[in-house]
């Protein structure tokens, strides 16, 4: 019995799948935003950021959530301060920290 | 006292919007209500072969937004219940033939003599589910477990809370307990999860539809139909009785419905 329970949660049933992608979907319908508009989106706040603040440009997180039909869009910018090292092979954007 | 006007609606086409009028229409009726379904598919009307009444239509919705006939003249009584009646759609029209203001004059006089007063709505987002919205007191959505009815649903609800409309409750038609264990068809949890509506009732799957339809006898009427049971008391929840859903899901969602309630 435990056995099938665990076929029966098994992450990438088509039930899952349609999950997801409704989740997907619905998110970009609602916002009226296309996946791709939202990389697009993305990328120009990261440009505008990055005039103030040295940010890391690979970790940035640009992305809607919802919570009962409330939509927000959520961006998460790891930015370098004094205290946390730029890693050398990083491709400097603005005043390298000084050291 | 005028009657509550609920329109059924769906966004998408083919996810039982008739099916669910001429059902629901008959259970409100065998409680003893007074109902009216008006077929508001303006150009495809189906509500009237659905409840087997095709053949005593005289005039329809149409004839009397003209001024051709009076407002009972347009009427049909199903006999098998003495205040259950319905106003075809006209067949030869389009929908631009009806404004918001007629739907909602319609309505209103149906109202008056009503407890109750089905409209059913055309599929689309268009001037037909416009006028079909118009006037409601609530709307019923229509959605089948499947991405493309979830998400056309989406747009509906979206589009009743954008403009205020009026407030919405989900029906989940046509829904297969059997796919759903084997993880091959959404669960009834999710789908109120992603729409966050209320759900009103689940659907299952019943073959006795095909026959129901073919006979102009809905499923409502026969005892044995689970469709039939579920409209049955989706009938009673519209009335306000407090009915346990039934048992078709997972035991975490029945779980939380009778937390929730």
């Amino acid at each position: 019995m435990k056995l099938l329970k665990m076929f029966r949660r098994r992450k990438n049933s088509s039930q899952d799948i349609a999950a997801q992608r409704l989740r997907l979907v619905l998110t970009h319908d609602r916002a009226n935003i296309s996946p791709g508009m939202l990389e697009v989106l993305k990328d120009e706040i990261i440009a505008v950021i990055s005039k103030h603040l040295d940010i890391d440009t690979n970790k940035v997180i640009v992305d809607f959530t919802e919570d009962n039909r409330e939509t927000r869009l959520v961006a998460d910018i790891p930015i370098y301060t004094n205290r946390t090292r730029r890693p050398e092979t990083g491709s400097a954007k603005g005043d390298p920290a000084t050291s | 006292m005028s009657g509550k006007v609920i329109t059924i609606s769906s966004g998408k086409g083919g996810v039982g919007k008739t099916t669910a009028t001429a059902n629901l229409g008959l259970s409100l009726a065998m409680l003893g209500n007074r109902v009216t379904c008006i077929d508001a598919d303006i150009g495809l009307r189906n509500l009237d072969v659905m409840l087997g009444l095709e053949n005593r239509i005289v005039y329809d919705i149409v004839n009397f937004i003209e001024g051709r006939c009076r407002f009972r003249q347009a009427l049909v009584r199903d006999k098998r219940f003495p205040e259950l009646y319905m106003m075809a759609a006209a067949q030869t029209r389009d929908k631009n033939s009806i404004t918001v203001e007629d739907m909602t004059r319609v309505a209103r006089e149906a109202a008056e003599i009503s407890d109750y007063v089905l409209i059913d709505s055309p599929a689309g987002i268009e001037h037909g589910f416009r006028y079909a919205v118009a006037p409601s007191d609530l709307v019923l959505i229509v959605t089948n477990p499947e991405v493309t009815a979830v998400r056309d649903a989406d747009r509906v609800i979206g589009l009743l809370e954008a403009e205020e409309l009026a407030p919405a409750q989900l029906i989940l038609n046509r829904f297969k307990p059997e796919l759903v264990r084997r993880n091959e068809m959404l669960d009834a949890d999710t789908v109120v999860d992603l729409l966050a509506i209320d759900l009103i009732g689940i659907v299952p799957e019943d073959s006795k539809i095909f026959s129901a339809s073919n006979q102009g006898r809905p499923v409502a009427l026969d005892e044995h139909s689970q469709a039939g049971k579920a409209f049955r008391n989706i009938g009673r929840r519209l009335t306000g009785e407090d009915v346990p859903f039934e048992a078709l899901q997972k035991q975490t969602f029945i779980q939380r419905l009778f937390g929730s309630r």
